[in-house]
């Protein structure tokens, strides 16, 4: 009796579950480290709106899973034979989500506006292999003289400036997302409001509020709708690394793509698999003054270079997630191979002390000559600021002092750029696309912006401009591997560290792959009840 | 009442005749047997923060690459579940395998087995190593390509762990003393005496005066402090004199409207309008009769603004004007702590427990402060 | 009265144009504009941007058309939020922080009132010794440490409560950014009462009245009054500073408050944002500041503007 009654109390409990689990909506909280400046795909510039984008609309291309490039809008596309005509056929299904059809004109529409120089948009340069594309931004050109046209509703025809193996790389940054055209003329700026925004992504835009979230509801007019699991995405704005852990943990959180690095070995004890460390195309490194005595004399930079212990920096200071950096391109980058690496990484610390003392005696300092007095500056942040000191311990012994200065990140990079008075800078890179020419050519000397170093060599740069003009990818990436070879025998950056991406992920989450370029777009991923 | 009594204070028939007034409150404070202790236990921190670091053993900026992370203990490292994977990486820097690690109290033993027979001159890993002193030969077999080896071991005390980059937290804690405590007590006198004197003149003189100065306070209020700490460290670089500038100059702020609210009312009392009637100067007037009767809250507001200049000086050290690695302070310390509350409490512990016995201390002189100078017990 | 607070009104204007303007050059001075980022920008498309805000003009006329929009009402775009006006953001914003900030005030003023009156009583007891330590504790603890502790007992350990988020002001999301708020003031207020109420207790009248053994209430009815003077000082600024937000609580626990505004505005050179919460919080200022005047002479007979 008793057990008759139990069961069907269970019964009824188990049903009325089932029904709920029925109903509910499938909803991912997924942690941002930060807010998006913008929802507006031509002006944004930051990973974090990155994030939030991919899923709010679809380029011409996109990325799967494991953010491999695949066919997004544009069904399939050709290429003229001398790589710089790309014919787009459009999906007869793509719509935007008022359910007006995604047009080749869109696109026109968007890229012309990416370009208008009244449009300020921060990224517009990376799209500058367009035709005209640098001249209409900087306002020598008509809008209507960049190089987008289209044929048809359904066929879209971009010109290029210059071959660009990479060219379709680039297209699936967010840059290259689309906007609606008709929802920017009515309401202008105010087209990113949620209650006017059109998106032909898998998601729409709900709502927005800075420092809380971003709420996503799934897009029924989604060309793919029907392989869209997730029904509501919030995008938490959770800029604490710490307390967004502690979040996590307590499962407010489903991922979140960054971690206190003083806590790892924390975080590996009580999370295990829920933290996924992988290779990420970003390098971490210190550029050297190369325009300032002693600093301009490439033994002394090789030396300093030499004796820096990257595996303990790799794996004390930064907890494992971080790779030691003998070249400055990381690996696993496309169009590329193997990259060249420093002519020490196989020796072993003490002959590379040995070396280092004898190109610094060279030089007329080390152990016995002259003081050498080094001056690091870095942005604050705990990281940097381990990785300094650990840098200062390593090189004390060669008779180097090394001074410690840290300001904020505005101070810091406003005098990067304007070449102030500095030794070392604490710096670092994330490839906008899977390309080495996206690394190398922060050492070109005509790059005033990002040339930290102020590293003008002619040959390097002869290099660089040949790659710029070879067609052929192998016989590119060869000679961008000698320009790398120059770079790495000057070392006008020490490079230190490969960037790994730190995820935690949730094991309520499938669908979550790691990857080279830390994308993870909402519509492959599915949550757990 | 019995609480009274229990105060501490002299019963005003004791004082003795003609003594002064700080010569009397001297001896009222020295009888107040909390404000004593207080007095001799932060005396006790100064000097351990003064000659402290000199005798733990450990340099302040000395980075134990084998030791990072590692929680307060009061035995000596290295622990035995650390040495293993020390001679593991030792080992793979010479490209050689380790194996048959033997453990024991004092040293290490273990067999290093290379492909080509192995170069000794790579022992020195060992003493390279913050574990272990130089190592020997114990045994060779298979042509040297078998050696075993033993390395004493570095035997080193680290009683409040270490931080991120290895370096021993006891001497970091009471070297991050001479900074904050210098801090503490220069920044809130400073704040103290410009806050008095501001906050008691434009009481005192009320009016149009009253107006101005006040409005002036208003304003520095309002201003965005971070960027007069930008621009400071932009055109002045770092200086240790800039800190307490910047300080100063906010924290004086609250002082003055306290003592000005003080003021105000002190300034219709009978003492001070007879005062008046008998035709002593304003600066008299302030002097003897005004700011004495502000004391209490002063004495009580100055306990509340130690820790808070304390802790202001860890956000200089974020915008580049505080103090500079590898020099440290009890606020850097402590919020670098709160970062890792969850993984390493101790970081976040020890600097807390200074900060805090420092506090109480200052409370207590405080406390004994204001009852030694309240002109109405005497 | 009237004609003091009249006066008073009139005089924040003048106050605020100083304000204004001292902070209006001073952020410009600092170094690091605001579309200086991490990887710079392509000289030309900072060019175009710089054009948009209007940053290429002489700062002279910046800073009166800054002005005249001020007049206006209009506190401008923001440089940061570029889908936001700085009136958005305070709109979401201050409400949430003035609510916190409130709740937090209250809770400081009974607790810490009650904490120092019955502290003052029982000086040198027992009861007295257990206030001021607590008191103390208070005070140097941080909240940045006082946040993560919570969070760890109430979210993780015990599970009682939501980690972070704000969650549109669920009750359940407001305790603890509230108590983390209220701590370090219930130990301010309580050490400033005791201190003035000891101070009252000593004076002859009071002892007077204890001498004769009226009941206690009757004391602390007179007495209350004379020790508010540097609670009600201290509680000025204070308040003015927890309406408008505290920066470690709403980045630790996650509420989309204004508190944060300042500091980031400050460290994303977002100049109309900085200005913005210039202007937000020297009118607290001004404001809590007037009231405080009036309060004092409410309290205190003695205290009397001419």
């Amino acid at each position: 009796m008793l057990h008759t009654r139990l069961r069907a109390t269970a019964a009824i409990l188990a049903f009325g579950f089932s029904l709920s689990a029925a109903s509910a909506q499938m909803v991912y909280n997924r942690g941002n480290p930060g807010d998006p400046e913008t929802l507006d795909p031509q002006k944004t510039s930051t990973v974090v709106e990155s994030d939030v984008l991919l899923d709010l609309y679809e380029g011409l291309v996109t990325y799967d899973a494991k953010a491999q490039i695949v066919p997004g809008v544009a069904e399939s596309w050709a290429v003229n034979d001398d790589g710089t005509v790309y014919t787009f056929k459009l999906r007869p299904n793509a719509k935007w989500s008022n359910g007006d059809p995604v047009k080749a004109q869109d696109f026109v529409f968007s890229f012309r506006r990416l370009m208008n120089p009244e449009t300020g948009a921060k990224y517009a340069n990376i799209l500058y292999t367009l035709k005209n594309g640098e001249k209409v931004n900087k306002g020598q050109a008509k809008v209507e003289e960049l190089g987008v046209k289209a044929i048809d509703d359904r066929t879209l025809e971009i010109t290029l400036e210059a071959p660009a193996p990479y060219f379709v790389a680039q297209l699936a940054h967010q840059t290259g997302l689309p906007v609606h055209p008709g929802s920017v003329e009515k309401f202008g700026k105010d087209f990113v409001k949620p209650e006017n925004m059109v998106s032909n992504g898998a998601f729409m835009l709900k709502s927005f509020t800075p420092n809380d979230k971003i709420v996503m509801v799934k897009n029924p007019n989604y060309r793919d709708a029907a392989s869209v699991k997730i029904d509501q995405v919030n995008v938490i704005s959770a800029e604490d690394r710490s307390a967004a852990l502690r979040r996590f943990q307590a499962g407010e959180l489903h991922t979140y793509n960054d971690v206190p690095t003083d806590q790892i070995k924390f975080i590996r004890e009580t999370l295990k698999g829920q933290f996924r460390v992988a290779p990420y195309l970003g390098t971490y490194y210190f550029a050297v003054n190369t325009q300032k005595a002693p600093f301009n004399d490439a033994r002394v930079r090789q030396a300093l270079s030499m004796v820096i212990d990257r595996d303990f920096l790799a794996e004390d200071i930064w907890g494992g997630t971080m790779i030691p950096a003998y070249s400055f391109v990381p690996p696993g980058i496309g169009n590329y191979g193997e990259p060249a690496t420093v002519d020490w990484k196989d020796m072993s610390p003490i002959e590379r002390e040995d070396k280092a003392k004898a190109l610094l005696k060279e030089a007329g300092y080390g152990p016995g000559g002259k003081k050498l007095t080094v001056e690091i500056r870095y942005n604050t942040s705990e990281n940097h600021k381990n990785t300094s000191v650990a840098l200062a311990n390593m090189w004390k012994p060669f008779n180097i002092e090394v001074k410690l200065v840290n300001t904020d990140l505005k101070t810091h990079y406003a005098l990067l750029r304007d070449k102030g008075d500095y030794d070392i800078a604490r710096a670092g890179w994330i490839a906008d696309y899977s390309d080495p020419q996206n690394f190398l050519f922060l050492a070109e000397s005509d790059n005033k912006g990002l040339n930290y170093a102020s590293y003008a060599n002619p040959e390097y740069d002869a290099l660089m401009k040949k790659a710029a003009g070879t067609k052929d990818l192998q016989a590119r990436a060869k000679i961008l591997q000698q320009a790398e070879a120059v770079f790495l025998r000057d070392q006008p950056y020490l490079p230190l560290l490969f960037y790994g991406s730190k995820n935690l992920v949730s094991d309520k989450v499938s669908g979550w792959e790691s990857n080279t370029l830390d994308r993870h777009l909402s519509r492959f991923l599915t949550i757990k009840q | 009442m019995s609480d009274l009594v229990a105060s501490g204070a002299a019963p005003p028939s004791s004082a003795v005749k003609g003594r002064s007034l700080w010569a009397d409150a001297r001896s009222r404070l020295v009888r107040n047997r909390a404000a004593l202790a207080s007095m001799i236990v932060l005396a006790l921190i100064a000097l351990a923060c003064l000659f402290g670091p000199a005798m733990t053993g450990h340099d302040y900026d000395q980075v134990y690459q084998d030791y990072t992370r590692t929680p307060a203990s009061l035995s000596s490292f290295p622990k035995p579940d650390q040495v293993a994977p020390a001679v593991e990486r030792i080992a793979s820097r010479m490209r050689a395998k380790a194996e048959d690690i033997v453990v024991g109290p004092d040293s290490v033993r273990a067999t290093l087995v290379t492909p080509r027979p192995l170069d000794e001159r790579l022992l020195v890993y060992f003493e390279r190593s913050d574990m272990f002193l130089p190592a020997r030969v114990v045994d060779k077999a298979e042509e040297g390509r078998r050696v075993t080896v033993e390395a004493p071991f570095q035997k080193m005390h680290f009683y409040f762990g270490t931080d991120s980059n290895g370096r021993d937290l006891l001497t970091r804690t009471l070297i991050a003393g001479r900074v904050s405590l210098a801090i503490g007590v220069l920044a809130t006198t400073v704040a103290i005496l410009i806050g008095v004197l501001w906050g008691a003149a434009a009481g005192y003189l009320g009016g149009r005066v009253d107006a101005v100065m006040m409005r002036a306070v208003d304003v520095l209020y309002s201003l965005p402090f971070i960027f007069f700490v930008i621009l400071l460290v932009v055109f002045f670089g770092r200086n240790f004199v800039l800190m307490f500038i910047a300080v100063g100059a906010v924290e004086w702020l609250d002082m003055a409207r306290i003592v000005r609210g003080q003021t105000l009312s002190i300034k219709r009392q009978e003492y001070v309008q007879a005062a008046e009637a008998m035709g002593v100067e304003t600066f008299g007037i302030l002097r003897r009769h005004v700011i004495p009767n502000t004391l209490g809250p002063v004495v009580v507001y100055m306990t509340l603004l130690v820790p808070k200049v304390i802790l202001l000086e860890s956000f200089l050290s974020f915008l580049g004007l505080g103090v500079q690695e590898p020099m440290t302070s009890w606020g850097v310390l402590i919020s670098e702590g709160a970062k890792n509350i969850q993984g390493a409490i101790y970081m976040l512990i020890w600097p807390s427990v200074f900060l805090t016995a420092t506090l109480f201390c200052l409370n207590f002189i405080g406390d004994g402060l204001r009852d030694a100078l309240d002109p109405k017990d005497r | 009265m009237g004609l003091f607070i009249l006066r008073r009104l009139l005089s924040a204007l003048p106050t605020l144009l100083v304000i204004v303007t001292i902070s209006f050059f001073l952020i410009r001075l600092a170094p690091g504009g605001p579309f200086d980022l991490e990887r710079p920008l392509e000289a030309k498309v900072m060019e175009n941007l710089r054009k948009i805000y209007q940053l290429d003009q002489p700062l002279w006329y910046q800073y009166w058309l800054y002005l005249s929009a001020l007049m206006r009402g209009d506190l401008g775009p923001s440089f940061y939020f570029r889908d936001f006006s700085i009136a958005e953001l305070f709109a979401r914003g201050l409400p949430i922080s003035m609510r916190l900030g409130f709740t937090a005030l209250t809770l400081a003023l009974i607790v810490g009132g009650t904490l120092g009156v019955i502290a003052a009583f029982r000086q040198n007891q027992p009861t007295d010794y257990a206030v001021v330590g607590l008191a103390t504790f208070g005070i140097t603890v941080p909240s940045f440490v006082v946040a993560p502790v919570l969070q760890i007992v109430f979210g993780l350990t015990l599970a009682w409560l939501p980690v972070g988020g704000w969650n549109d002001g669920a009750m359940r999301n407001t305790i603890m950014p509230t108590l983390t708020l209220a701590l370090p003031q219930i130990a301010v207020i309580a050490r400033l009462t005791r201190a003035a109420m000891i101070e009252v207790l000593r004076s002859n009248h009071v002892r007077t009245l204890r001498a004769n053994g009226l009941p206690l209430s009757v004391i602390v009815r007179h007495t209350l009054r004379g020790a508010a003077l540097p609670v009600v000082s201290y509680l000025g600024p204070a308040a003015a500073a927890l309406l408008t937000g505290s920066i470690v609580v709403e980045t630790i626990f996650g509420i989309p408050g204004v508190g944060r505004y300042f500091v980031e505005g400050a460290l994303n050179r977002d100049y109309t944002l900085v200005m913005g919460t210039v202007v937000m919080i020297a009118v607290f200022v001004l404001f809590f500041n007037l009231l405080v005047d009036i309060v004092y002479a409410l309290v205190d007979p003695r205290v009397r503007y001419e």
